[in-house]
């Protein structure tokens, strides 16, 4: 399964919805190309919703983290929003979980930017 | 009993999905546990990325060679490609505080966290990665793979 997003706003926050994968080659393109048309509209308070992204390998993971200096490089700030376990559990072994602001609520993720 | 299956592919992405396909399959058959399945996917994954990319540069001319061999102890996959060789004395850890944050570098860190064994080691044409996982108890190898 290649990876789809969609995009929505809440309380000035963009969501940006991934499901499926995020690996190297499309899934990874895809989620760069999204997250700089975001920020190049001004859209720089951003979540990513990953709780249907069933996989991410290191290319994916390089995305992730990417994604998160592009956006705080540009005065933006980017959260991740439900974690499946396989995605925490990479995250806590490459050290990018406390890296990362992660939340399990979409409300409170909303509610913790500035 | 030992059984042995070798494939030959491009330097394409779809043959890092095609390997991951197949470990994932093997490993299966093999009755690993779903976790276990998944480290092994992932390091398979990873190792073809490397073969594909930073080893064979995407070139048309050098294949990938993907082998798996099943001892009695261990799963042990074999991915071999036909690049440059990589300088295994300059291999940054990826968890030091000023590495973090890079968005590459991460691979073969991935497959020593999930395999038993890692070894990566020049071959006679480029780079041979060697992965062995442990078969564990009886939840590992009660099936016999059909190829």
């Amino acid at each position: 399964m290649s990876m789809k997003l969609s995009t929505r706003q809440v309380d000035g926050v963009t969501i940006v919805d991934c499901s499926g994968r995020i690996t190297l080659g499309e899934g990874s393109v895809t989620l760069r190309d999204t997250v700089r048309d975001l920020l190049a509209k001004g859209n720089k308070k951003i979540v990513l919703n990953l709780g249907d992204v069933n996989y991410i390998d290191s290319s994916g993971i390089g995305e992730l983290v990417s994604a998160f200096t592009t956006t705080k490089n540009q005065g933006g700030e980017l959260k991740l929003l439900h974690l499946t376990k396989k995605v925490h559990d990479l995250l806590q072994i490459t050290k990018l979980y406390t890296v990362f602001d992660v939340k399990d609520d979409e409300a409170a993720a909303v509610k913790a930017f500035k | 009993m030992e059984q042995t299956v070798s494939y030959t592919l491009d330097s394409t992405l779809d043959t890092v999905d095609h390997a991951e396909e197949k470990a994932t399959r093997i490993a299966t058959e093999l009755g690993f546990a779903e976790d276990e399945v998944m480290q092994i996917s992932m390091a398979v994954r990873e190792g073809a990325v490397n073969a594909v990319l930073h080893g064979n540069a995407y070139a048309p001319d050098k294949k990938v060679v993907l082998a798996f061999e099943r001892t009695p102890e261990d799963l042990v996959i074999t991915i071999r490609d036909q690049g440059k060789g990589i300088d295994l004395g300059n291999i940054p850890n990826p968890l030091a505080p000023e590495n973090l944050l890079k968005t590459s570098g991460r691979g073969i860190f991935l497959m020593r966290s999930f395999m038993d064994v890692v070894e990566i080691r020049p071959s006679q044409t480029g780079t041979e990665v060697k992965l062995i996982k442990h078969v564990h108890g009886s939840s590992a190898g009660g099936k016999e793979r059909t190829q």
